[in-house]
């Protein structure tokens, strides 16, 4: 590896690293101002892109091809920056004022609503858009042959950094998303059109997520799996760069691109007679540099510490014990899950499907325990799924042992990497404790996904069948059904316990509470590694369910399932998650039969229940009467 | 929350739950005599394949049907989408047996949905033809009595190209292939084949990159810096189309010599149009070069039903069907052991001509066509395809038992 091939590599990161910044750039402003974390960004990216390649060739035709490549790029970012606004006034409008992280809900809905809408109008196959007209060639450098096309790629994003940090700093407009992104409430007190800015903000955000993807026409096709694999390095420049720096999202996104730039350089590497293919890192690269970075600096390189949110909803009111009806309602519903397997013959596919209910609402509550009473969001709960699913398939297939001990290894296996991983992570807050959580969870999937010897690498283990009495369907739910009740029962007592009372304070305090002799870091160290190990034991039956294990369940999708089935269901009642698990997956097994576009579908149902209970199913059946 | 509130609450789940799980008692009574063929595939993960695929499925299901069935009895298609994922897939194909009563599984596209789903298979005692799966661990290391494959594995479509490869003559190779299983098995056979064909061989560069998401500027110039004079490669789809536009506008890979797996399908080659990378050696369908008679027939019905040109996908879809009439005609029942007993060593005359399920591998002989990659018309095709038989680039018998499971 010669000095100049890795001159040229780098240099080859800055157009990368442009990419990178146009979308996360967006994200970071809209974040900012309106604190929505925005699933929905990628989606724009994408949209633009395709926008982008239908565009060009039309105005093509009429102005020739320079105009219809470069007016199909603008013209692809207004569209998506006027959708952007729509989306805001119609959907997003009306749920600001649902307690946070509620947003993301709508916004995953639109995330699905969006892939499958592209598909109606696009159809599958991937579409390759025209090369930029007069940046097609390449000129020498180096001794090599440098992209023009690439050069113009790096010069956009310093360009676009600088006008948006002018538009910042010196414009009327710019001030006033700089005092929103402090103080959203003064703002509003100080007589700002609130509606009009957040309308703007968030045109602005996903016009330039169109614009970044619709300059990937000269390099990528149009294809329906970007809105996904996007969405994912945004959130890691953000983060990197620290939330609402632009500056730092552009130095985060060339840090990320050049690691990734000096991985796939290096390619095959000796060391000490073991030969190791760096390119292979490249698939956690982001997420290796992010989990660095906020151990290191816990508000990313630029961030600073995140202002206290005013809340907007109404105050959260205290958790209430179940009371004797509420106790005698619990036992009738387990009553009739128990009875299930009686349905016999007749309804052989209930106990299968009433089996996946049960673990998602064990995966649920184990999150919503760090989610609800906790008040720590993590972006990552499948690692600790993964960790006990992974656990106990190796016990079971590769160990031989027998069913009940190879779950214990699978929940030890969870507990083990949610105590090292809650360490770290416990010291961060809010978005920055989502991301590492998230970071941890895709080194974790990645290591799942390559570690061929143990984990059989990406098609995972198989043969994880379990021993009798647990090998029938019957059996195993009913196995199933007492683990998660056991689960459940822990994390409700625990929560009443002073223990959870201590969590709570933390959550609703930091300050009093600690000035109260709570030892905040460590109620929610303990807090972290109890969540991770329940959800470990609903990865191992997750594992004896299935039959089957592979790093599709510690996948992002994974852990957004959790959020999303926490934030159904309601994240301030203990019920929330129980019954957002059951309605997911009961969700997800209909529409999938009725509807080739079931992915649209859900989301489409999906939106109705976040515009109809904007705080959750849970709090939304009962109105509330009076204080409690 | 109060506990009327509660109760409320509570009462509403409980009968949203009673509904969810009642509705399987509810669902319409089977017609006794039709056979049901239970198919699952990931079609919104993978919609570009497998919307020609679920086309070819049924203009089989229609040529079956319309000549009487089998054994007297009409073909029936229950078709699922798998999630793409094995969790949701093994749920699904539990519920097509136990919910739809189907006689037999087929389908998947993933590797580790198949892999999944033929574990279920073996599990459970019930048929499974993996249609799409590429993965050499299907009908070798974790292969099972009950599962079958029909498409070429992934070893096999490494070994047709092989010949070309050697021919090539070429001394320093670099090697570019999507980071999971399938791209890492295929270079790890494609290095392995060629060195025993060609011991004095050297491998400059092994570039895995993460599936979907390559940075194909970068890779495309580390392979350029390794000064290879042959390159294999393992990209499809939308990885493939940022490496060749990357590799054109850097002359990356002028006057290199690239054998390519899978481009020459209509599913990764027409997006590309103009831009298919001239002169690359591929395994592929050429529907417009075939001149078995049997590919014109199937041809010209799938024009006439469709009006559009066949995929790869299309003929997968056709061909299992056909196989699944052809074994279930020779067992003359649907019951599960004596289709396995039919299936091994079973004929089919597929739209590539007749092939056979192998009795050791469970391995169908469908081949595919091998051909160089050239721009006619402004789109890709190949040129001069020629049909490699399955049945020569598989190991014999012998050796394929040994790559299984003793079990089985």
């Amino acid at each position: 590896m010669s000095f100049e091939a890795l001159l040229f590599q780098a240099v080859n990161g800055f157009a990368s690293a442009s990419g990178l910044f146009l979308v996360a750039a967006g994200l970071s402003i809209i974040f900012g101002v309106t604190r929505i974390v925005n699933m929905a960004h990628g989606s724009f990216y994408m949209l633009g892109l395709y926008l982008a390649v239908t565009l060009a060739p039309l105005l093509g035709e009429t102005f020739g091809g320079a105009l219809g490549f470069w007016g199909g790029i603008l013209g692809a970012a207004l569209v998506t920056a006027a959708l952007g606004a729509l989306v805001e006034v119609v959907l997003l409008r009306r749920i600001y004022a649902a307690p946070e992280l509620y947003q993301l809900l709508a916004t995953f809905a639109l995330l699905l609503i969006i892939n499958d809408a592209t598909l109606y109008f696009w159809g599958p196959e991937d579409i390759l858009g025209p090369q930029a007209p007069g940046l097609s060639g390449s000129v020498e450098f180096l001794g090599r042959r440098l992209p023009e096309y690439d050069i113009f790629l790096a010069l956009m994003g310093p360009i676009v950094l600088i006008v948006l940090h002018i538009t910042l700093t010196r414009t009327r407009f710019g001030r006033l998303i700089r005092a929103a992104t402090q103080d959203r409430d003064m703002v509003a007190a100080l007589g700002i059109n609130e509606a009009l800015l957040f309308t703007a903000v968030f045109a602005l955000g996903t016009g330039i997520a169109g614009f970044g993807g619709a300059l990937q026409m000269a390099r990528e096709p149009a294809n329906l799996a970007l809105d996904l694999s996007v969405l994912g390095d945004a959130f890691v420049v953000v983060v990197v760069g620290g939330m609402g720096s632009i500056r730092g999202a552009y130095l985060a996104a060339l840090l990320v691109a050049e690691v990734k730039a000096l991985c796939t350089a290096l390619g095959l590497v000796e060391v000490g007679g073991f030969t190791f293919n760096m390119s292979r890192l490249t698939l956690v690269a982001e997420f290796l540099v992010m989990a660095v970075v906020l151990v290191l600096r816990p508000h990313g390189l630029f961030g600073r510490p995140q202002p206290a949110q005013a809340r907007r909803g109404e105050a959260e009111a205290p958790l209430v014990p179940l009371g004797r009806t509420g106790r005698l309602i619990a036992l009738a519903v387990l009553v009739c899950f128990a009875g299930i397997p009686l349905l016999g013959a007749v309804a052989s596919y209930a106990p299968v499907l009433a089996l996946d209910m049960v673990i998602a609402a064990l995966f649920a509550a184990s999150l919503h325990l760090l989610m609800g009473p906790g008040g720590l969001a993590s972006f990552g709960h499948a690692a600790y799924f993964g960790l006990g699913a992974y656990g106990t398939a190796y016990a079971a297939t590769v160990l031989g042992l027998p069913t009940p001990l190879a779950f214990a290894v699978g929940m030890a296996t969870a507990a083990a990497g949610a105590v090292l991983f809650g360490w770290f992570c416990v010291r961060l807050e809010g978005v920055y404790f989502a991301m590492l959580t998230l970071a941890f969870a895709q080194i974790v999937w990645s290591i799942a996904h390559q570690w061929e010897e143990v984990t059989g690498g990406s098609n995972g283990l198989f043969g994880v069948w379990p021993d009798p009495p647990f090998d029938s369907a019957n059996g195993l739910y009913l196995a199933a059904l007492g683990v998660t009740v056991l689960g459940l029962a822990l994390i409700r007592r625990l929560v009443f316990a002073p223990f959870g009372l201590a969590l709570r304070a933390a959550r609703d305090s930091r300050l009093r509470a600690e000035a109260s002799g709570i030892a905040v870091e460590k109620v929610r160290w303990l807090a972290f590694a109890i969540a991770g190990t329940l959800c470990g034991a609903a990865g191992g039956l997750f594992a004896f369910a299935k039959g089957s294990i592979s790093p599709e369940a510690i996948s992002v999708g994974r852990s957004i399932d959790g959020l999303v089935m926490v934030l159904l269901g309601g994240v301030h009642s203990l019920m929330g998650p129980l019954l957002g698990a059951g309605g997911l997956t009961l969700l997800q097994d209909m529409v999938m039969r009725e509807s080739p576009y079931w992915r649209g579908l859900l989301g489409l149902i999906i939106l109705l229940i976040v515009l109809i209970f904007p705080s959750g199913l849970a709090a939304g059946l009962p109105r509330k009467r009076g204080a409690p | 929350m109060r506990p009327t509130q509660r109760l409320r609450a509570a009462l509403f789940t409980a009968a949203a739950l009673a509904a969810a799980l009642m509705s399987p008692v509810l669902s319409p009574a089977m017609a006794a005599e039709q056979i049901r063929i239970g198919e699952l595939n990931s079609y919104k993960a993978q919609a570009a394949f497998l919307d020609p695929y679920r086309k070819g499925m049924e203009l089989a299901l229609k040529e079956i049907n319309a000549a009487g069935g089998v054994i007297g009895r009409p073909l029936e298609l229950v078709s699922r989408d798998d999630g793409g994922n094995p969790g949701d897939a093994v749920r699904v194909a539990t519920e097509l047996l136990t919910r739809d009563k189907v006689d037999l599984l087929t389908g998947t596209f993933l590797s580790h949905v198949g892999l999944a789903v033929a574990d279920l298979a073996k599990r459970r005692k019930v048929f499974f033809l993996a249609a799409e799966p590429l993965s050499d661990k299907l009908t070798w290391a974790d292969g099972n009595r009950y599962t079958f494959r029909l498409r070429p594995s992934t070893y096999m479509q490494v070994a047709m190209l092989m010949p070309e490869a050697v021919k090539a003559n070429r001394k320093r190779w670099a090697i570019v292939y999507p980071n999971y299983e399938y791209g890492q098995s295929a270079a790890e056979t494609f290095k392995r084949l060629l060195k025993a064909a060609q011991p004095d061989v050297e491998f400059v560069a092994e570039q895995a990159t993460p599936l979907g998401k390559i940075d194909a500027g970068p890779v495309a110039q580390a392979i350029a810096d390794a000064k290879p004079d042959a390159v294999f490669n393992v990209l499809f789809a939308a990885d493939l189309a940022r490496f060749v536009r990357e590799a054109n506008t850097r002359r990356a890979l002028d006057g290199t010599f690239v054998v390519s797996l899978l481009s020459g399908e209509p599913e990764y080659l027409d997006p590309l149009k103009e831009e298919a990378p001239i002169g690359w050696v591929v395994t592929g369908y050429p529907w417009y070069a075939i001149t078995i008679p049997a590919h014109q027939k199937f041809l010209d019905a799938y024009r006439a039903a469709y009006d559009d040109y066949p995929r790869l996908g299309s003929i997968v879809g056709y061909a299992t069907i056909k196989s699944l009439a052809a074994g279930i005609a020779k067992a003359g029942s649907t019951d599960t052991e004596k289709l396995v007993d039919a299936f091994e060593g079973l004929e089919v005359d597929g739209p590539f001509g007749p092939f056979v399920y192998r009795a050791s591998d469970h391995q169908a002989t469908m081949g595919a066509f091998v051909g160089t990659l050239a721009v006619k018309h402004g789109r890709g095709i190949m040129l001069d395809p020629v049909y490699i038989d399955g049945a020569s680039v598989l190991p014999s018998d012998a050796e394929a038992l040994k790559l299984r499971p003793a079990a089985n």
